[in-house]
């Protein structure tokens, strides 16, 4: 494994007493890249970023997550990743400033630290008006690029986005994906599952798992060509109809 | 540690705006004092009285008139012998009742001593006491009276029904605090750790660099504070209002308070580990540890009037011992030499749970 590999998976299981929920995956991640993590609900997907994040421990197999192995550096891995689920992970009764003075005491940084990435981060989002507003008070579009700021405060390696964009609009999910290729384009490594085909598109590489296992994986434009059709849509909807 | 503090203020943040909860949490322990120390009232007047008179003669009239001037009772039924007594207690028509023995002015005439029984329906134990209390003074007045000069003895034999050793009920104040910290601490503590698990919160704490034992005791510890204010105002209103005593020691009782919010957080976790929703999280708290509380603690039932399965069911109910020893501690003066057994089992208790649920909250993060 070198510097420029951020996720490394190999052969990754995990069984839940009969049940295997993720088969033996492998893949790479490289630092940088949006990887997207593609799969039917019950596919696995949930399971696998899991035992990435330090969550749940691998039946077997291994896997590395910014250098540091998911069953040995367990709280390792936590410092250097940042996390941001479908569901929402902002208290809605606390102010913005509130929220992000959390999140970073949480990570260590210094009050100092806090200061100066807060009115950094606001400045960029335009929040600085509604900086000691309540969360629930804002908007769900602004709500959710807050929440990916705030998972990015304490510049992790990599990022996992498990489905940020579910239930926002079409044009918030266009400026989310924004942020998205800014903080790529900064070094930092995403991995982001969505069921948006159209967002897999934004994607520089894609992985669709079925049952478990990693079905196809490539660049958008590859699966298309090998596929032979003209959508990620398609391409998905084949190997979900027919599973391997 | 930073973060941990950063974790105990966001818990006072959320607790301190949630205006609803909060005023439900304060001002909860205050009115249920009130409503506790109006409803078991220790001044009763109007008890109602049955008379047994088989053989009525000068004396016994004379006795009778007597208790019909005390303001305390009132006489309900004058009967000519015992039988007709027993339904006036079942229909709770007669709460006490004087029996006296025939030819009981001839005996005292005779000079021997003339007995008279008396008895009271416990079931209510205030009640239970002011009938033996004044009954016995009204006969001890009446024998007074008589005997000047000559040696006279009226014998009141006293016979409590139904519940015998007759609990005193200044005993609301400690099974009071039990229920407030089984509210503040059990209910509190599942809600609010379901609420983030509903929220999606405690998965962005959950990967983050905090260790388990920091998310728990970042989440609890506000809970320990308030559960604290709640029992220092209980004890106080107790004390000012009510005139409980508090016989023994304060940090003792205290610390045993501690204890049992120890207790009971552990089992607020315990439920919340087990539970998905506020709702069923709710339903858990009060199943689980409210009617427990209630019911099987004594606070309101005494426990040694409950049959053998009730009461051995009570004994791992945590409230039933903390009751027990604020009882001994508020009412009795009781310090710890003789107090060591129950605040043994809550410390048994106490670790046990945490144990158990700090297990629970690992299981959940493995499953």
């Amino acid at each position: 494994m070198n510097a420029a590999t951020a996720i490394e998976c190999r052969e990754l299981t995990r069984r839940f007493g009969g049940f295997t929920a993720v088969d033996g995956i492998s893949f790479d991640v490289r630092a940088g890249e949006v990887f997207g993590f593609l799969g039917a609900n019950g596919a696995g997907k949930t399971t696998a970023i899991r035992m990435l994040t330090g969550l749940l421990a691998p039946s077997s197999g291994r896997a590395s997550v910014a250098g540091h192995d998911v069953s040995t550096e367990a709280e390792r891995i936590k410092r250097s990743i940042g996390y941001m689920s479908q569901r929402f992970s902002l208290y809605e009764d606390l102010t913005v400033r509130e929220n992000i003075r959390l999140y970073g005491g949480i990570y260590d940084l210094s009050d100092r630290d806090i200061r100066e990435r807060t009115d950094r981060m606001l400045a960029r989002l335009g929040l600085e008006q509604t900086a000691d507003a309540f969360v629930r008070a804002i908007p769900l579009g602004w709500r959710q690029k807050l929440a990916f700021s705030v998972a990015l405060l304490h510049q992790p390696r990599v990022v996992f986005l498990d489905e940020p964009t579910s239930g926002v609009d079409p044009i918030t999910r266009r400026q989310f994906w924004e942020l998205i290729y800014e903080a790529a384009a900064s070094g930092t490594t995403v991995l982001v599952t969505t069921h948006y085909m159209d967002e897999a598109e934004y994607c520089d590489r894609i992985s669709i798992m079925v049952a478990g296992r990693i079905a196809a994986m490539g660049t958008p434009a590859e699966l298309k060509q090998r596929f032979a059709v003209p959508s990620i849509d398609d391409v998905f909807v084949q190997l979900a109809r027919a599973p391997s | 540690m930073s973060a941990l503090f950063g974790l105990i203020r966001k818990e006072v943040y959320h607790i301190l705006r949630d205006r609803r909860t909060l005023v439900v949490i304060i001002a909860m322990p205050v009115l249920q004092v009130i409503l506790f120390g109006y409803a078991i009232r220790t001044d009763v007047d109007h008890v109602r009285l049955a008379i047994v008179d088989p053989a009525p003669d000068p004396k016994t009239l004379a006795l009778r008139q007597r208790f019909e001037a005390a303001r305390v009772f009132q006489t309900v039924a004058v009967l000519p012998n015992s039988r007709e007594l027993e339904p006036l207690f079942q229909r709770g028509i007669a709460q006490g009742a004087v029996l006296f023995e025939p030819g009981f002015g001839e005996r005292l005439g005779r000079g021997v001593p003339a007995n008279v029984l008396i008895v009271g329906d416990a079931s209510e134990p205030n009640t239970g006491s002011i009938v033996q209390a004044y009954a016995t003074a009204v006969v001890q007045g009446y024998e007074q009276e008589l005997s000047r000069g000559r040696s006279v003895r009226i014998v009141p034999t006293i016979r409590m029904r139904f519940n015998p050793t007759r609990e005193s009920s200044n005993l609301f104040v400690p099974g009071l605090m039990a229920f407030v910290l089984t509210i503040v601490s059990s209910l509190m503590t599942a809600i609010s750790l379901t609420r983030e698990k509903e929220t999606g919160t405690l998965e962005a704490l959950l990967v983050s660099p905090l260790r388990p034992w920091q998310i728990i005791v970042g989440k609890v510890a506000p809970y320990i504070g308030v559960g604290f204010v709640s029992v220092l105002g209980v004890i106080a209103e107790a004390r000012l209002v009510f005139d409980v005593p508090l016989r023994g020691s304060l940090s003792l009782l205290l610390i045993e308070g501690l204890l049992f919010i120890l207790v009971s957080l552990a089992l607020g976790i315990l439920i919340s580990a087990r539970t998905s929703s506020q709702r069923v999280a709710m339903m858990g708290a009060l199943i689980g540890t409210m009617l427990p509380t209630m019911l099987l603690s004594g606070f309101i039932f005494p426990l040694e009037s409950m049959p053998l399965p009730l009461r051995a069911i009570s004994v791992v109910v945590p409230a039933r011992w903390f009751v027990l020893v604020a009882r001994s501690i508020m009412l009795k003066g009781t310090g710890l030499a003789y107090l060591w057994r129950p605040t043994l089992v809550l410390v048994a208790m106490a670790a046990v749970l945490l144990t158990a649920s700090t297990r629970a909250f690992h299981a959940r993060l493995e499953g």
